[in-house]
């Protein structure tokens, strides 16, 4: 995108019908470190890579609980993703006090929705500059839902936002079939690949990375590094043995370099045995 | 109503009643509700008088109605004051149904919201002077209970207003029992009313039985109770009373 001159205000049209402060809002959450969600029928799992901006820092927070039935993960400025949380924390809130029932996902999205759009539509304000991936259960089942800073929100089965999310994307348009029936497990899984795919090369490392998960009988709770760290170890090591065995020629090789090996032992013994030792 | 009119003790710090633009007592009020859980649902039963302090001056008023898809609201005391309820009621489905996003409000969220409403103009000091009784069925779930004009809110199996709570109650303590049929829904609730009929002098004999189930809400039409009146107790009521003279 380049300036042009409809560009100064969020009330100012340009010729062709945009609005281009809100779409500059919408780069702000591309440039955001990517956060991505899935769903299954029963569970819901978001997922959001966090890089602290030097060793001597801690990691930005980027998943909030908004009650034991929601959760949202921002991707853009984290800071007006605070405020959002802290809204949609007391809506909540407020219909569990005079209701005593949780607050249904698609209502507090609307509101949120319904709250962004105001900005887009003052002069003395701005456009909030974070996209939320809103995970929740209610009465109709498992939901994800992404609120864009131009006050549009959609339902999703996966997505993926912030910066490199295309190739998560990607691997979540290959796979997202599957995630309706699957079990929590494979879906935290299928998660922390996604992540993987963000990182572009970068190991896969439980530091790097926070998951959260809700579903039927668990409440919205962040996983704690050990067991995120687990579980990709497990699904690593799975990888590792895949790969072996998907190459019969590597297979074939193998074992031909086994029968010439005690041969090979013998005649540099000396440094090349540790084994025999 | 100057027989009504109650003199405040000489500490009290709430000023002259005649400047007062809140409630201080109940004129057009309903007596008992009372109101079980059977197999199927919620059933509920209330008379049709509105008294006029001593007086049974109308003998068709309604108080029980149906609220959204899932609810059923009876109250006892001042009919005007129901009457807002009602309003209040009628805004807040008109609200959940402008969503329209598949959620509803149920039986739960609708007496929670009452018990908010009550207990917030208790606090001020101008209560809305009902005793309300919320039963419905969502999701199969049936759900009962009670809020007082001062808040007070449960859920039971069973529950009553007013003198429902001296009479009815203790018969329902002893013969309610889970997933009762119908008919014997309505032989229990028909017992009650019977005795409160009896022994209650604000209630009348025209009464109606309200069932509310997954399916919705039926009001019966009203009818009155066969009663009895040639208990030998009755034909010489003074027969046996000491006199003091």
């Amino acid at each position: 995108m380049f300036r042009n001159q409809y560009d100064t205000d969020v009330t100012t049209w340009s010729p062709a019908g945009r609005l281009f402060q809100v779409e500059y809002a919408m780069e702000a959450v591309k440039q955001g470190s990517a956060a991505i969600g899935l769903r299954s029928k029963t569970h819901v799992v978001l997922g959001c890579v966090n890089k602290a901006n030097s060793e001597l820092s801690s990691h930005q927070k980027k998943i909030f609980k908004v009650d034991d039935h929601i959760g949202v993960a921002i991707a853009g400025l984290t800071a007006d993703g605070r405020v959002l949380s802290r809204y949609m924390r007391n809506e909540c809130i407020n219909y569990s006090f005079t209701y005593e029932s949780p607050l249904p996902v698609g209502r507090l999205v609307v509101q949120l929705a319904d709250k962004a759009q105001v900005c887009t539509q003052r002069s003395w304000k701005r456009p909030y500059g974070v996209g939320l991936l809103v995970a929740g259960l209610d009465e109709s089942g498992a939901h994800l839902y992404y609120n864009c800073p131009s006050g549009n929100y959609f339902e999703y089965q996966a997505f993926a936002i912030g910066s490199r999310s295309q190739a998560a994307k990607t691997y979540l348009e290959r796979r997202f079939e599957s995630f309706r029936d699957t079990t929590r497990d494979n879906l935290v899984k299928d998660a922390l690949m996604a992540i993987r795919e963000t990182l572009q090369g970068e190991t896969l490392k439980s530091s790097v990375c926070t998951v959260a998960v809700v579903g039927v009988g668990e409440p919205f709770h962040v996983l704690d590094q050990g067991t995120v760290q687990q579980m990709i170890d497990a699904f690593e090591i799975v990888a590792e043995q895949e790969g072996p065995a998907a190459e019969p020629d590597v297979d074939s090789g193998q074992e031909a370099s086994a029968e010439p090996e005690p041969e090979q032992g013998a005649a540099a013994g000396e440094g090349v045995a540790p084994m025999d030792i | 109503m100057n027989f009504m009119a109650s003199k405040q003790p000489e500490n009290s710090l709430l000023g002259p009643e005649s400047d007062s633009q809140r409630t201080l007592y109940p004129y057009v009020t309903g007596t008992s509700v009372v109101a079980l859980k059977y197999k199927d649902g919620i059933l509920m039963a209330a008379d049709m008088g509105g008294s006029y302090g001593s007086t049974l001056r109308y003998k068709s008023v309604e108080r029980m109605k149906p609220i959204g898809k899932h609810s059923l609201l009876g109250a006892s005391g001042e009919i005007s004051d129901f009457q807002e309820i009602l309003r209040y009621l009628d805004e807040l489905i008109l609200y959940d149904n402008m969503w329209d996003d598949g959620n509803s409000l149920g039986p739960k969220e609708v007496h929670n919201y009452l018990t908010r409403v009550m207990y917030n103009r208790r606090n001020k000091f101008n209560p809305l002077w009902n005793s309300l009784v919320l039963g419905g069925v969502k999701n199969g779930q049936k759900y009962l209970g009670t809020v007082s004009m001062i808040g007070v809110n449960f859920e039971d199996n069973h529950v009553a207003t007013g003198f429902g709570n001296h009479l009815a109650r203790p018969i329902l303590r002893q013969e309610w029992h889970e997933n009762l049929s119908f008919e014997d829904g309505v032989r229990l609730l028909e017992k009650c009313m019977r005795v409160l009929l009896y022994r209650d002098r604000s209630a009348v004999n025209k009464l109606q039985i309200a069932k509310i189930t997954e399916d919705g809400v039926t009001i019966s039409q009203p009818y009155s109770l066969k009663t009895y009146w040639e208990f030998s107790a009755f034909e010489n009521p003074a027969q046996g009373a000491i006199g003091s003279w």
